[in-house]
This record gives C-alpha cells, sequence and structure tokens, in this order.
C-alpha cells in the first residue's frame, strides 16, 4: 500500500544534499502514476460498515496528533502537566480528545449521579445542585480558549524545548456550553453579599487537590461559566467530567474542574494556587500576585521544529494561532528574517473576543534559510512583546506568564528549530 | 418556583451538616479553623509518618518532591528556592492546604490536631519558632510569615500595557543585525516524539 515518505527519509534525504522531490507537487511525469493508472483496493472492494466505529478514533495515519508530556517537568504524572499538538492540527477548534491535561491530582472520575454544586457564604440562600438541575437553567454557548498560566514558562531563560507543542501546547479552544455563574448566584440570591465591588467568590473542585482560587465579584458576574459540555458533547473526564468552570481570557488554573463548590466572600481566600503557586516573582524578589489575565499572543504553528517544510521551495503556507485575554485579536504580523522586517498575515476569520485565531501568510519561499516570528496585536492596541522587552520588565524567575515573540530557525533543508535572537 | 422570590425555583437548600463537610477553606489570620492545636514534637512525629517519604525528615524535599523549607533570601537570586519559610505569605494558607488536599494521595485522612502539628513542624524546620512552639486556633493569628510584605497586586496595566500599546509597530528596517543567541537543540531536552519513526 502507498505511504507518503517519513520524515526521517525526507531528513536524511535532506542531508544527503538530494533534490527535495518529495510526494505531493505536481510537476510533469515521464511515466504514468500507479496510483491513477492501476486500480486500487479502496477503489475495488468494500470499506468499513457503520456498525465498526460507534466512536470513532482518528486513522492511524494520524497516530502522532497526539498530546505529548515531559517527564522532567514534574515529579510525577499525576500532578503534572502535557501537551496539545497545536503544531499539527489548523483551525482554531482543538479536537478534546489531543487537548491539554493539567491536573494536581490526577483526572477523576466523577458520575454525573454523584455529582452535587454546593453555593454557600455571603448568600440569601445557600444551595444544593445535581447536575440534572444545572441542565434546567437557560444556557449559552461560547468559544474560549484556556491557557495554562504556564505555558512557555520553561522558555523564560532560553530556547528548551523544539516544539510548538512543547512551548506553545498548555492551550486548547473549545465551544463551551453552560450557565453563566451569574444565574446561579443569582439563583442563591446577592442580596445579603451587598455592594458586589468589593466581594469574591471561592471556587473549588471535588478531586483531592480541590484547586481553589478567588475570583471577584465583577468577573463572576460578567462572563464566567458553569459548563458542562465542550464542543458539542460532555465534558472529558480529564477536561472536568461532568462540570467545569469557563474563565474567559484568564489563566487556566482560575478554569475549575470538577467543580463542586462556590462561596461568596467578602474577600480572597489567598489559597495555595495563588500564593505558593500563580503568583510571578520579579527580579527583586517580590511577586506578583493575581495576575489573572493572559497578553496577547501568538505562534507560527508551521513551520516549526515537529513540522518541517516538506517541499523544497515555492508556494509555502505559514500558518499559526494568535490570542488575547483582553479582548479579540485585530492583527498578526510575520517576519522572516527575525524581525527586522514584517509582514501583516490574513486572519482566517475575525478575531473572536479571548479566543484563538488563526492566521496565514502565503507565500513564496525561496529556500534560503528563514528567521520566523509571528507578532500578535489585539482590539485594546496591545503589541505582544519581545522576550527582552518581558525581560526588562520581569527578570527571569516569574515562570508564568510568558506571552514572548517565538522565533523559528527554518532552514534550506526545511528543518525549523526553537532558537533565540538579538 | 414558590420557594424563590425570583429565579428559577431550581436547587435545595443546603443543610448546615453539608456546608461544614465542604465549607473547609482557611483565611488570612485563621479564619475559618477548628478548635485544635499542636506542637513541634507531636509534628515531627506525624510528619516522619506521613510526609517525609516526599518532603524529607526534615521537610528539605527528597528528588524532585516539594522542598517546604529553606531558601530563606534567595528570592532574588538566579534560582530562587520558594518555600513555606522564604516565599509562602500567610500561615493559614499551609495550615489549610495540608488539611484539604495532603498527604499526595490520602487527601483529607488528618485531624485537626495533625494539622496544627505538622503546621507547627513545617515552621520549625524553617527556624521560624524554637522547639517548644504549640500552634493553635488562639495563637494561630499572631504569626506574622517572614515574606507576608513580598507581593503586590499585578501592575500590568501600568508597567506594561502602557508602553507596548504604542499604535502602528515596527514594519521595516526594525534592526541592522539579526543574531541567533540561543538553540534548543543544543541543550536537547525535548522528548523524542518519534514523529519521524518508520510509520
Amino acid at each position: 500500500m502507498s505511504k507518503g515518505p517519513s520524515r526521517r527519509n525526507f531528513l536524511r534525504g535532506a542531508a544527503a544534499g538530494t533534490a527535495l522531490i518529495a510526494g505531493g507537487a505536481a510537476r510533469a511525469a515521464n511515466t504514468p502514476d500507479p496510483l491513477i493508472t492501476e486500480v486500487q483496493p479502496w477503489a475495488s472492494g468494500f470499506g468499513d460498515p457503520v456498525d465498526a466505529h460507534p466512536y470513532g478514533l482518528p486513522i492511524r495515519f494520524e497516530d502522532d496528533v497526539i498530546r505529548r508530556n515531559v517527564e522532567w517537568l514534574t515529579a510525577d504524572t499525576i500532578s503534572s502537566i502535557n501537551f496539545t499538538p497545536i503544531h499539527a492540527l489548523d483551525g482554531t477548534i482543538t479536537p478534546q480528545g489531543c487537548a491539554f491535561e493539567r491536573h494536581h491530582s490526577g483526572a477523576i472520575e466523577l458520575a454525573k449521579s454523584d455529582y452535587r454544586l454546593m453555593i454557600n457564604g455571603l448568600v440569601d440562600r445557600p444551595l444544593v445542585f445535581t447536575y440534572e438541575d444545572l441542565e434546567r437553567f437557560p444556557r449559552e454557548n461560547h468559544v474560549y480558549f484556556c491557557e495554562c498560566a504556564a505555558n512557555s514558562g520553561m522558555e523564560w531563560a532560553g530556547a528548551q524545548l523544539n516544539g510548538a507543542q512543547f512551548t506553545h501546547g498548555m492551550i486548547h479552544n473549545m465551544e463551551y456550553t453552560g450557565v453563566p455563574l451569574r444565574t446561579i448566584l443569582e439563583e442563591a440570591g446577592l442580596d445579603a453579599a451587598g455592594d458586589p465591588k468589593d466581594k469574591w467568590v471561592f471556587v473549588e473542585g471535588a478531586d483531592a487537590s480541590s484547586n481553589g482560587r478567588s475570583i471577584p465579584m465583577d468577573k463572576a458576574l460578567d462572563d464566567v461559566l458553569v459548563a458542562f459540555k465542550a464542543n458539542g458533547e460532555a465534558l472529558r473526564k480529564e477536561h472536568g467530567y461532568p462540570v467545569r468552570l469557563v474563565v474567559p481570557g484568564w489563566e487556566g488554573n482560575m478554569w475549575v474542574k470538577w467543580i463542586r463548590r462556590i462561596e461568596v466572600m467578602d474577600g480572597p481566600v489567598e489559597s495555595r494556587e495563588e500564593t505558593s503557586k500563580y503568583t510571578d516573582t520579579m527580579a527583586d524578589g517580590t511577586s506578583r500576585k493575581w495576575t489573572w489575565a493572559m497578553d496577547a499572543k501568538s505562534v507560527i504553528t508551521s513551520p516549526s521544529p515537529q513540522s518541517p517544510i516538506p517541499h523544497g521551495k515555492g508556494p509555502l503556507v505559514i500558518s499559526g494561532l494568535a490570542w488575547s485575554g483582553n479582548g479579540a485579536i485585530a492583527r498578526v504580523d510575520v517576519s522572516k528574517d527575525g524581525g527586522k522586517t514584517w509582514e501583516t498575515a490574513r486572519l482566517a476569520k475575525p478575531g473572536e473576543k479571548m479566543a484563538l485565531t488563526r492566521f496565514y501568510l502565503d507565500t513564496d519561499w525561496d529556500g534560503e534559510e528563514m528567521l520566523l516570528q509571528s507578532r500578535a496585536m489585539d482590539d485594546t492596541g496591545y503589541i505582544q512583546p519581545t522576550k527582552t522587552q518581558l525581560r526588562e520588565v520581569r527578570g527571569l524567575n516569574s515562570i508564568y506568564h510568558n506571552n514572548a515573540i517565538q522565533t523559528w530557525l527554518v532552514r534550506a533543508s526545511g528543518e525549523a528549530e526553537n532558537v533565540e535572537v538579538s | 418556583g414558590a420557594a424563590h422570590a425570583e429565579g428559577f425555583g431550581l436547587g435545595r437548600e443546603a443543610l448546615p451538616e453539608e456546608i461544614a463537610a465542604w465549607n473547609l477553606d482557611i483565611r488570612p489570620g485563621g479564619i475559618g479553623l477548628p478548635e485544635g492545636s499542636g506542637d513541634v514534637w507531636t509534628g515531627e512525629e506525624v510528619f516522619v509518618e506521613k510526609c517525609a517519604a516526599c518532603h524529607g525528615d526534615f521537610a528539605e524535599g527528597l528528588g524532585n518532591w516539594p522542598k517546604l523549607a529553606g531558601g530563606e533570601g534567595t528570592l532574588d537570586h538566579e534560582d530562587p528556592v520558594k518555600t513555606v519559610g522564604s516565599y509562602w505569605p500567610y500561615l493559614s494558607t499551609t495550615w489549610d492546604y495540608v488539611n484539604r488536599s495532603m498527604p499526595y494521595g490520602n487527601a483529607q485522612s488528618l485531624t485537626p490536631d495533625e494539622v496544627y502539628a505538622i503546621v507547627a513542624y513545617i515552621l520549625y524546620s524553617n527556624y521560624l519558632v524554637e522547639d517548644d512552639f504549640v500552634l493553635s486556633d488562639e495563637t494561630f493569628a499572631d504569626f506574622e510569615m517572614p515574606n507576608a510584605d513580598g507581593f503586590f497586586v499585578d501592575d500590568r496595566p501600568e508597567t506594561e500595557y502602557a508602553q507596548w500599546s504604542s499604535g502602528e509597530p515596527c514594519m521595516e528596517n526594525c534592526k541592522e543585525n539579526v543574531e541567533i543567541t540561543m538553540r534548543a537543540t543544543i541543550l536537547d531536552v525535548t522528548p523524542d516524539t518519534g514523529s519521524d519513526e518508520e510509520a
């Protein structure tokens, strides 16, 4: 059976200096193509019946489009992270099955029948909801990105991990169905809370880590969702089944999974996940706290280290993702020379607030080395900074919130590498 | 929903026992603490039995597991050591987190007195109390952590957004030279993704 050239063969071929004539490019043929002139088995026999796969998985040729983890990052794989294969995806919606995971005490199994959500604290009436109750409130649908605060965190000190999946893959983007948190808080009654300006909600999960976080009431009443569906179906177990919090534009840690309790309070709890973790240490040793919003950011997903150019010079699609927690992406610029000159890319669709936006630069590659960069702008006017600009303000130890411009070195062979440039 | 003046009449009232079972958060100053107490020596016994396999006999951390003690004065160093003693601003967080989420893999198995004792021992391991120290719900609020003033609220709007929202960005002749200063392949710590294996 015919098969495309493997990447190893491609790289070997490139290393040996052979011409890049890998499959797919239409060109003058001397001999007829047997894939056309010979009857292929799929054009003659049967494919699978409709009862073969009640719930299907991707075709086996795509078996490298999977989550990956980096063992040395964490002490074990229970309180750990894995990465979305953004180098191989297109568009904006992340397939749930390969959307990244971050747990602090593992992905728990919580049945709808065992699910309870409690609202307590400064409310008129503390309430308990079952899963079925939640499905009876009016629903909304929204597409939002969930980006881990630590996405790109390993890159603060320099270029470390060689691939967009590892440098930028702590992110997914889904269409959520859920109930506004405002609706649920109002069901419990907020008269007891008084002026919402100085009030907070504390949210926690049903898992052992609990992942408790404090959220100011303004945000809670604005656009936070108590979500039970993603991309049309129930949440995956690892993404909080049956109910998670969706906190548009804000760091992924606050998107509490398996959410079991929401307490209205007159101050923040200052829990472990907002003191020891998710605080950002500056060069002078003091630390920012409550750095909730994820700032405008972008990355070229192809070409990239895991997605080299397979086809030699000529037409090339440079493709990537841009997003901002402070609004919608207004524009993305792309540089091929490490930031000396920039061209404005094409947005596949107008940017949506706090959601991934796909950009393309359709270009003609001359086969020369490139230093590819992308630079996002959001509708507040904010321009994605360089790592040098970020380091000037923050130093090297802030761990979280690295939204710096990424550089890929693309060699004449089409291979790409994660680099930093002056 | 006759039960609600407004709203949908969904859900039912939470009972006091239910709220007590789940509402465990402890706030700065010790708000929410249950009655109880524990001393350093009891804490050492409990710690060695239930915590030391990962965090070390002296809370110094084994292998990749978190260090709970040490690192004082390192926050402005190249590799800061951020522990309960060197970094955490509130003692309430230690009590709350140990009580709700530790030991790792067997959370919510400690009694309040055990948590008081463990927290007392962690303070002792950080040289913040003497070995006769007793921590209780009554003395809790008196304790101030060394890095209590080490945190400030997100100031990105002033320090970053203001300077990086400066109108039209540079499009041409933005730099004279571009040099590669770091390369990920030299470090070579990326897992083999297997994408170049023969399928």
